[in-house]
């Protein structure tokens, strides 16, 4: 970590935003900046720029095989954006090292990109505190500052770890932990060949584990894929639509998809068993996921639809709660409700055209007796955001009578999103990118390690040399969910977060 | 009236096992004069377990330990019956060397070295007390010496101290040792290297003596020595298999396995000439269903199962019993018939220890083929020890709040001979460098799996007998049997262990190895007719374009010897140096990465943490991670991120706590 390589990343917060900037620190700034920046003439330019001096040109990516603007003065590079661009020269800069800022349009997704080129251009995502550890051990900080930044590592480490652990209950993470159960087997069997060779024999074993290596850069391979199609990193607000079968929750995603303004992507998530549908509402991206997907395929036992609604909605930044309010309320709803009744969560009285059984007096009091006093008067958010009397906000939970049949009550639901998300209700998870930044890293530095062993078995190493590839894998698998600590821990340190201070 | 028996000597080692001579040796050879303590002067230098030494890693141990001056390989070429090259059909750096020894011989030619040794003593006593003082860290203000007046009052009063943990900044220092009769030995430093005597008792079945191994006499006092100075101790449990008469087994029944034809030494010192001997055979057999049958049948009187034993044992070495219960599905083990020497006809029975009563054992035994009219001779038995959590260590192997005290050996929580010398030696180098108030002599994990047992036990939290394996060494590629003289000679030499000839000769196997590697790869081969002839006799593909000898001798289907057909400038080179030659070009995509892990590793080793560092002051450390470090007092970062309870984030805490520190 004190070695001086460069470092990268978002300095604003990954939001969707006015302006978004990406920062650049170390003595490779500048070049990097070159690798992405250009001047409207398509000139390289930071090398010779004034230090603190402003410049307006473009944001560029040579990688990528989209359309190219034909006209354009960056001829045989994509325009990522329009950016401002400026270079502060250490030790007049923040960090006090050479940096490079780029100001850019505040959209998660150019910011995203332009980082992406950044790292692509030789720089190393920079990990939680960074900048300002750097800053303080260039002497640019006093001792009490240092404390602060001690304790900015520790209480963000912590927050990260559970933040991305929480993100990773799902099935990739148990996809990982599947995989480096297969590898610590081999691992172990070869080990302990070598240990007791006089008890256990290798003999025939390569084939084997050929085929193992062969199945496990397939898996590993599928994943990598679909981190570069950006099917890992969604970033926005993780929504599980719950309720009971046959209230109408498909009708409703149908409903939203319908409304929205541009479908994002429309693919089986990194889950085979769950749709993931992302939709923006406004600035706002929600990524939804189709619970009722998992009922349709497991009709036949009630139990486990519920429990994966559980698990998913675990790790949900809000829920849609889908009510049937033609029917009346049952044990199930009051197990519903029990599960979600600490999430941010929004209460669907649906099918509101057929004759109302369930009043919004119900929901509340099945909610009540477990309620968290909500002190913020959100009465008012709600007058100012013009909604109408057809939103009942109760405590910390909204309640919306729907009819997904109809339409109606969608624009009630994209409002009250909305109003959730600008009183900081709720949040997308800024690091959803930035960790899936990281096991893409690990994922590639995994599969690399199992050609290597494919490659040793290939020619006719012996076995002890596939060992040491396969501990490789295992431990670039570990380090995506967090299981394994290694000896370089401060680069490994704060993996699965980012902030750009 | 009796008058007071007073001796002074630099250093006192207690317990002549393969960890104490190797202290003693060290210690004494070093230029100190010391004394070395048994309870039985015939049983220096004793095996009382399995009668080889070496085996996958041990065989390693036993090098590095040779390449730093040690005795045991040196002790080994004399004295073996059978060795064996282990794992040669894997990658070089698992292979690994096995001798049978004549156990009577090895520990007579040991007791012969040591005899010899100049400045060194062998005295035969229990020592039952360890004499210490108070000190002060900061100025060094020596206290009132206690032993004298009123041990007992003083000392328990330190206890009291220790166990509210405020002992920091306080600090003893050994100053001899008191033996059973009265006699007080003053010496400045300590190495003990009790293994499995301290408190010792066995167990076979329902019967149970307070003895140490072999029947002999346990040392029964110097555990509450040890407590009194605050030493934490636990307990520990072995186990070994019964010794048959070797006219009562019918070998025609059994698998011979004979040893290599061309036998290598262990030392580096050991002309190979000199080792090509004669050797006897060892004998495979199995148990079967009615061995386990009977066993299981009779678990209730194991002392074991019955809950009698308190000592954990180590799972790497099960006894048979715990085999037959662990791995209830195998139909068979293996059982290895071993001879312990060329002057007995006693055989060791590898495989089937046991803690059974002797009715089970002799039941069991006979239901082996081979051994159905076997009659034992010694029977097989557990034997539980006090020993300490290594923790409380320092990487030199002395205490971290003693002054002047080692240790080393299964006292340390390790298991094995090879185990044992290693810590010994290194106890007793480090020992010497302290009171020559020399740098100690620090082997990491990248260096030595001596590296790597001192560190694990050291630093992670043991909870059985530690053995070493070839897969706790992470850098195993690089830290090979073959090349330990070049890993290690250097180190024993600075020690002042390696004498400055076989320095020299390893100065030159080194500058041999150099040149004939860059005459490899200088020398460029054409794309010509004879070569592709002689590439595809060798069922290589052909040459596209020139290619250098040492891009040839990368393709597996080729080696060294191969490519003499058309190296025509090649001239004769001793075969270690072209042992080393072949595997540092075949292999050299491999060590090349195993290095840039290694440099890795070392970036966080040399990050020293200082002594007196105070953790309250290290704001943002968790309170586990705080404890943990308080205890355990690491070295050095990379050592702290191994504590159990230091998270990532604690280190970086620590990191930048320390980059502040050292303005």
């Amino acid at each position: 970590m004190f070695e001086k390589d460069t470092i990268a990343a978002i300095a604003t917060g990954l939001t969707d935003s006015g302006i978004g900037i990406i920062r650049i620190s170390g003595p490779g700034a500048v070049e990097v900046g070159d690798g992405l920046f250009r001047l409207p003439g398509g000139r390289y330019f930071l090398k010779d720029a004034a230090s603190h001096v402003m410049q307006y040109g473009f944001a560029v990516d040579k990688n990528r095989n989209m359309e190219i603007e034909e006209d354009s003065a960056t001829n045989g590079y994509d325009i990522i954006d329009e950016v401002m661009a400026v270079v502060m020269r250490g030790p007049r800069s923040f960090t006090g090292e050479d940096t490079v800022e780029i100001q850019c349009h505040g959209g998660v997704y150019v910011m995203q990109r332009i980082l992406e080129t950044a790292l692509k251009c030789g720089a190393r995502l920079a990990e939680p505190g960074e900048f300002t550890k750097r800053a303080f051990l260039n002497g640019r900080m006093d001792l009490s500052q240092a404390e602060a930044v001690m304790d900015v590592i520790q209480s963000q480490n912590q927050y990260a770890l559970s933040s991305s652990v929480n993100q990773l209950k799902g099935a990739l993470s148990e996809k990982i932990k599947e995989l480096r159960g297969e590898i610590i087997y081999e691992i172990a069997f070869i080990e302990s060949a070598l240990d007791d060779p006089e008890h256990i024999s290798l003999e025939g074993y390569q084939e084997k584990l050929y085929g193992k290596v062969e199945q496990l850069l397939h898996h590993i391979g599928r994943l990598i894929d679909t981190a570069y199609d950006g099917k890992l990193a969604k970033e926005g607000i993780n929504t599980v639509i719950v309720g009971k079968p046959n209230v109408g929750k498909s009708s409703l995603l149908n409903r939203l998809i319908g409304q929205e303004r541009a479908i994002v992507t429309n693919v089986a998530g990194t889950t085979r068993d769950v749709l993931t549908e992302s939709i923006r509402l406004g600035d706002i991206h929600l990524n939804i996921v189709d619970t009722a997907g998992i009922r349709s395929t497991e009709d036949y036992v009630e139990k486990i639809g519920v429990d994966k609604a559980k698990k998913y909605a675990d790790e949900a930044d809000l829920i849609l709660y889908v009510v049937d309010a033609s029917a009346d309320l049952d044990e199930n709803d009051r197990e519903i409700a029990d599960f979600i009744k600490n999430k941010k969560r929004i209460v669907l009285l649906n099918k509101s055209d057929l004759e109302v059984r369930v009043k919004e007096e119900e929901m509340i009091s099945l909610f009540a007796g477990n309620e968290i006093q909500h002190t913020k008067n959100q009465e008012e958010i709600f007058q100012e955001n013009h909604c109408k009397r057809d939103t009942i906000q109760k405590e910390n939970f909204y309640i919306i009578r729907t009819s997904a049949k109809e339409g109606e009550g969608m624009d009630v639901i994209e409002q009250t999103v909305k109003s959730m998300f600008f009183h900081g209700e709720i949040k997308s998870s800024s690091e959803v990118f930035i960790t899936n930044m990281r096991h893409k890293e690990n994922l590639q530095e995994a599969y690399d390690s199992l050609l290597l062993v494919k490659k040793s078995i290939e020619d006719e190493m012996p076995e002890d040399f596939f060992s040491i590839d396969l501990m490789n894998a295992y431990g670039a698998l570990g380090r995506i969910i967090g299981e394994e600590v290694e000896d370089d821990l401060v680069e490994e340190i704060f993996s699965k977060f980012c902030m750009g201070k | 009236m009796v008058k007071e028996l007073r001796e002074k000597a630099d250093v006192c080692v207690i317990g002549a096992g393969h960890a104490g001579c190797e202290a003693a040796l060290a210690c004494a050879r070093l230029g100190f004069e010391t004394i070395v303590f048994t309870v039985s002067v015939d049983s220096i230098a004793l095996m009382p377990c399995n009668p080889n030494i070496g085996g996958t890693s041990k065989g390693h141990l036993v090098r590095e330990l040779d390449a730093l001056g040690g005795e045991m390989g040196k002790n080994i070429d004399k004295t073996f019956i059978q060795s064996k090259m282990l794992n040669l059909s894997k990658g070089p750096a698992v292979h690994s060397l096995r001798a049978q020894a004549d156990k009577a011989d090895y520990s007579r030619e040991m007791r012969k070295v040591l005899e010899n040794q100049d400045r060194l003593t062998i005295k035969q006593a229990e020592v039952c007390e360890i004499l210490w003082e108070d000190i002060n860290d900061w100025d060094n203000n020596i206290y009132e010496s206690s032993q004298e007046e009123n041990p007992q009052e003083k000392d328990c009063k330190k206890e009291s101290e220790i166990g509210n943990g405020s002992h920091r900044g306080r600090k003893k220092k050994v100053t001899g040792v008191k033996t059973f009769t009265g006699r007080i030995y003053e010496c400045r430093a300590v190495i003990l290297c009790t293994g499995t005597y301290l408190g010792a008792r066995c167990l076979c079945g329902e019967s149970i003596t307070y003895t140490g191994p072999n029947g002999l006499q346990a040392a029964a006092y110097l555990t509450d020595s040890l407590k009194k100075m605050g030493i934490e101790l636990r307990r520990f449990k072995t186990g070994t298999p019964a010794r048959m008469d070797g006219r009562s087994i019918d070998y025609s029944k059994m698998e011979e396995q004979r040893g290599d034809e061309k036998v290598v030494p262990f030392s580096f010192s050991t002309d190979p000439k000199t080792v090509q001997k004669e050797q006897v055979s060892c004998w495979l057999t199995y148990t079967n269903e009615r061995t386990h049958d009977i066993i299981r049948n009779n678990l209730d009187r194991s002392p074991i199962y019955a809950g009698i034993i308190e000592g954990t044992g180590p799972r790497y070495c099960p006894s048979i019993e715990d085999k037959v219960v662990k791995f209830a599905e195998k139909e068979r083990h293996q059982v290895f018939l071993e001879p312990e020497g060329l002057h007995t006809n006693e055989m060791y029975v590898g495989g089937m220890s046991s803690s059974l009563p002797e009715d089970v054992q002799l039941a069991m035994y006979r239901t082996v083929p081979g051994l159905e009219n076997c009659r034992i001779v010694r029977n097989a038995y557990a034997i539980e020890y006090d020993c300490i959590n290594a923790r409380q260590l320092k990487r030199t192997l002395e205490f971290k709040d003693i002054e002047g005290l080692f240790s080393g050996g299964q006292f340390n929580g390790s298991s094995g001979y090879e185990e044992a010398a290693c810590q010994g030696l290194v106890a007793g180098v480090n020992a010497a460098m302290l009171l020559m108030g020399k740098e100690p002599m620090i082997i990491d994990r990248s260096e030595g799996y001596i590296g790597v047992l001192i560190d694990d036990l050291v630093t992670k939290d043991n909870r059985e007998p530690y053995r070493m394996m070839t897969s706790r060494a992470e850098y195993r590629l690089l830290l090979r049997q073959d090349n330990a003289d070049l890993r290690l000679r250097k180190k024993g030499y600075e020690a002042g262990l390696v004498s400055s000839e076989e320095y020299q000769a390893l100065a030159q196997k080194t500058s041999l190895i150099k040149g004939e590697v860059e005459r490899l790869k200088n020398t460029m081969m054409g794309a010509n007719r004879e070569m592709q002839e002689f590439l595809e006799a060798h069922g290589s593909s052909s040459l596209k374009t020139a290619a250098s000898l040492a891009e040839l001798l990368c393709r597996p289907e080729l080696s060294y010897e191969d490519l003499k057909e058309i190296d025509r400038e090649r001239r004769p080179l001793p075969e270690a140096v072209l042992e080393q030659v072949e595997i540092e070009i075949k292999y050299e995509g491999y060590i090349l990465r195993q290095k840039r892990q290694v440099e890795q590793y070392k970036k966080m080793e040399k990050k020293l943490i200082p002594e007196n560092i105070d953790y309250d002051k290290v704001i943002s450390l968790r309170l586990e991670a705080r404890q943990n470090l308080k205890l355990f007092r690491p070295a050095s970062i990379g050592q702290a991120s191994r504590i159990s309870g230091v998270s990532p984030a604690d280190v970086s805490v620590l990191l930048v706590y320390l980059e502040h520190y050292g303005k």
